[in-house]
């Protein structure tokens, strides 16, 4: 937006619904805002709840970027919303909230609760029963390349968008994603986890697991952290043939 | 009424609440954890830069322990810090750490040989030792002898949060999200839990605990523009402060941190000039070997951060449409080095400001970022006046910061204080005191107080707009108790503030009259709770006539220890009350290991206390009387201030390093 010319004036329509309201049903509302310097979905949307209606329901956390919170359709494709420029938009703009979630109201969805039980489901922690850690003792090493590497699985921030963006689990509702996926790549990837071949494959090694996905590969077009999903999906699907031939 | 019941009720889920989570579970204890959001969501995550632990693995970090870092950490309280707890929190980091790398986090490693890197703007090389290679490494920040910070790249609090919280999950930790603790539940002076909303339903249900505990965080938001998360409110603080009976301590202690982005205020990490970076004003001209010729872009947050504002006003800052900024030049690190240790940056840069950091210098300027103040609480993390209630974490002033905090302290002390509150909550649950005994019919009394609360709001006509009150308590604190600060705007602010309390009173939820998810009705309860918190950091920092860490005052600049080497408490006794009752808390130099000494910084203005001297001549001579003879180190500082025994057994032992290796058992 160039300093001379006048503001953008915005129209943003927004999906409004509120599940707790019987009465209520989904509807699109138009919202006009004057558009600022620098303004972010998250400078737009708090501005019309200041400004324009109170009631409007999103999630922001750390308006940076980080958490993965505020994941919501923005113009149909599944994005962080606080670090979208508004400037980067055409002035209309439409905002959906993300699809295959539990709907709270409006564009906040529970993707916290999916998450969860997607964690709990694949178990994604250490699993390591034989060493017992003195906490007075030097650590133990670690390849420095293998440490950054996992850093890179790692940096996932569970914000459901490879969720939303996934043609797979339109039609397998179980199906893992792209983020439970990587997940197992980052775990199978650590020397501290313990787990076999056999029990990754207790876990994926089925057609809600890594042998269900089509490869459209949405999920890599929407990763907001550029993760490598679609060689790490490649990769655990080898890794999970050789352990099916091999038992 | 709904009522649940458990062992220990943990309100936040950052990394504080989690790890007391998984603590008291190890003891065999439950524990609900309540989150106003999924907790791998919680303001832990945004912490870039680093923890600092004394491994001393790499080079640059060679000669450290805990000796060094509790002086660091002393010296960057400015003499504010309870000495005992620094000594339990500089002993407790390294096991902390290596604890999470044992739940998975995957820390930056030594890598044998020579590597290149940029110290006070020279390419220099750097040798790692062999017998380093593949423990945990360490990076520079602000206000310490050594190379002290580890980190994952730059997503250090992200990793360790999701560590963390995956380890709660494999101990089956009860989290209910999307929970708010309106109020605590208390009677004669002891805790038993909170009345919850939740967030999503608006139903209101009584959490019955024998302990409670507070980790929600610090209170940026009471400030216009904050590095912190939207949800670090203070409403933590508020509930200790609502229930009459517990204390805040040091609220006027508020840290800016040197480099926020403008306008937005998200926070590029101090690893940026640890890893050395460098800042430049209007002409490009490096300013700060000027102001500090020691330690130049790594001094002291508030000192980087004063002397930032120092400049600007001298006309050398940049003029932009929303103030003046300065720039930070991290291109000299080179892409590469950006790419791998600094991604998250570059990303901010990308997103926020639409620049490439390898290329382009960045817009910043100092920012609130975090609080030193909180909960006043005993070394063991209980309250020192609400039996029951516990706190730690930035929510808590337990106190290991004093006046202002080093970086990379921090996400340190969420782990250390989450580990040791977890044994001493679970010592006090194995005791008869921590029996239930409050009547059902006086728990429903505090849900029903809550009850009336929110209804008066939904019902209120012609009332205030909440958005109106709350925008103009950020700018108070903005314009009036910041950076630098003097009496007249400091009373301006307090009684503006006071004004604003009594306005808060007749707040009207107009047009959103929801029960259940209401933002507006969110917005309105904590817009109250806020502005109480902000009116003891005002308060606080007008009574206190001195300067002292990152509370500067231009009409006293002297840190005067004669009279201020006390620490503000501040309480709510009366709901009626206008203004939050101040009393002090004496600190005593003579119990101090290092007893107070000249940061090193700028010009000495300290008035010293009387009993300084004599305290230092003690310490003097017993060190002196000790190295004679040949004592280590350790004895040396068992004598001058024991702090084992307080200690929960299990991590009363030393840590080993390569140059201090513990025996086989």
């Amino acid at each position: 937006m160039s300093k001379d010319k006048a503001p953008r004036i915005l129209k943003i329509d927004i999906l409004r619904f509120d599940p707790h309201d019987p009465e209520d049903f989904p509807s699109m509302e138009r919202f006009e805002i004057e558009e600022s310097h620098g303004m972010t979905l998250f400078i737009a949307l708090n501005d019309i709840r200041e400004h324009h209606d109170n009631s409007l329901k999103y999630d922001f956390v750390c308006r940076a970027g980080i958490c993965g919170s505020c994941s919501m359709l923005v113009n149909g494709r599944p994005t962080l919303a606080c670090r979208t420029l508004t400037s980067k938009l055409d002035e209309h703009i439409t905002l959906a909230p993300l699809p295959l979630f539990e709907l709270i109201g409006d564009l906040s969805v529970y993707t916290g609760k999916w998450m969860r039980g997607l964690n709990e489901k694949l178990e994604t922690w250490i699993h390591d029963k034989e060493n017992e850690l003195n906490v007075d003792k030097l650590e133990e090493k670690m390849e420095p390349e293998l440490a950054d590497e996992i850093y890179e699985l790692d940096r996932c921030v569970e914000c459901g968008c490879c969720v939303a963006g996934c043609g797979t689990i339109q039609m397998r509702p179980y199906f893992k994603g792209a983020v439970g996926l990587n997940k197992i790549a980052r775990y199978h990837l650590d020397p501290r986890d313990k787990r076999s071949d056999e029990e990754y494959y207790e876990l994926i090694g089925n057609e809600d697991g890594v042998f269900g996905c089509m490869t459209l590969l949405g999920c890599e077009d929407v990763c907001p952290k550029d993760l490598p999903l679609q060689s790490k999906i490649a990769y655990l699907r080898r890794m999970m043939l050789k352990t099916a031939v091999k038992n | 009424m709904k009522v649940i019941y458990t062992d220990v009720l943990i309100i936040g889920g950052g990394l504080a609440g989690l790890r007391v989570a998984t603590g008291v579970k190890e003891r065999g204890h439950e524990a609900v954890v309540l989150s106003l959001v999924p907790p791998k969501r919680s303001h832990s995550a945004a912490a870039q830069g680093g923890m600092q632990a004394s491994l001393a693995n790499s080079a640059m970090g060679e000669g450290d322990n805990e000796d060094v870092h509790f002086e660091d950490t002393i010296k960057g309280s400015d003499w504010g810090a309870d000495q005992r707890v620094a000594r339990m929190f500089t002993h407790c980091a390294p096991k902390a750490i290596r604890e999470l790398a044992h739940w998975g986090v995957p820390w930056s490693r030594v890598k044998r040989g020579d590597h290149q890197s940029i110290i006070n703007a020279q390419k220099v090389t750097i040798s790692e030792k062999d017998e380093a290679h593949g423990l945990i490494t360490a990076r520079d920040f602000g206000g310490t002898k050594k190379w002290r910070t580890c980190y994952t790249s730059d997503g250090t609090g992200h990793s360790m949060l999701y560590a963390m919280d995956n380890k709660a999950h494999e101990d089956r930790v009860e989290i209910h999200e999307r929970l708010e603790a309106m109020a605590l539940i208390h009677e004669n002076g002891r805790c038993y839990g909170a009345v919850a909303r939740n967030l999503m339903s608006g139903e209101l249900v009584a959490y019955v605990s024998k302990a409670t505990t507070i980790a929600t965080g610090g209170y940026g938001r009471i400030y216009e523009v904050s590095t912190n998360a939207i949800i670090c409110q203070g409403t933590g603080q508020a509930l200790a402060l609502e229930s009459g009976v517990a204390t805040l301590g040091n609220m006027e202690a508020i840290q800016f941190h040197p480099t926020a982005i403008v306008p937005v205020g998200i926070l590029t990490t101090e690893g940026c000039r640890g890893d050395g970076g460098l800042l430049l004003d209007k002409d490009g001209y490096r300013f700060m070997p000027d102001y500090e010729p020691d330690k130049k872009e790594l001094a002291s947050r508030d000192v980087v951060s004063r002397r930032m504002t120092e400049h600007m006003r001298k006309g050398k800052g940049v003029k932009s449409r929303y103030g003046d900024h300065l720039w930070l030049d991290i291109t000299i690190l080179g892409r590469e080095h950006i790419e791998k240790n600094l991604r998250e940056v570059k990303e901010i840069c990308e997103n926020f400001l639409g620049i490439d950091p390898a290329e382009e210098w960045i817009p910043v300027r100092p920012t609130q970022h975090y609080s030193m103040g909180g909960i006043r609480t005993k070394h063991t993390g209980e309250s020192q006046t609400l039996k029951g209630l516990y706190s730690c974490g930035e929510a808590a002033c337990w106190d290991m910061h004093g006046f202002n905090r080093l970086g990379g302290n921090s996400v340190s002390e969420t782990v250390v204080s989450g580990m040791l509150v977890a044994e001493y909550i679970s010592d006090f649950l194995d005791s008869s005191d921590s029996d239930i005994t409050i009547h059902t019919k006086n728990v429903e009394k505090f849900v029903k107080t809550e009850q009336a609360k929110l209804d008066k709001l939904l019902e209120n006509e012609g009332g205030e707009d909440a958005y109106v009150l709350r925008r103009r308590m950020e700018k108070i604190m903005m314009e009036k108790v910041g950076i630098f600060r003097n009496g007249k705007d400091l009373k301006e602010a307090v009684d503006e503030l006071e004004e604003l309390l009594k306005r808060s009173k007749n707040i009207d939820v107009f047009r959103s009259k929801s029960r259940a998810a209401n933002p507006a009705l969110v917005n309105a309860y904590r817009t109250q709770k806020m502005i109480r918190v902000a009116l003891t950091v005002a308060m606080g920092a007008y009574l206190r006539e001195e300067s002292r860490g990152a509370h500067s005052r231009e009409d006293f600049p002297e840190r005067n220890d004669e009279k201020w080497l006390k620490r503000t408490i501040t309480s709510w006794p009366d709901t009626e009350q206008t203004l939050p009752t101040v009393t002090y808390e004496d600190i005593d130099i003579s119990e101090m290991e290092l007893p107070p000494g000249f940061r090193g910084y700028g010009k000495d203005m300290t008035i010293h206390n009387s009993a300084t001297k004599e305290a230092q001549e003690k310490v003097d001579s017993i060190k002196a009387k000790m190295e004679a003879e040949g004592k280590d180190r350790f004895e040396i500082q068992e004598a001058l201030m024991p702090f084992k025994d307080i200690l929960p057994k299990k991590y009363q032992g030393k840590n080993e390093r390569l140059t201090e290796r513990l025996e086989n058992e």
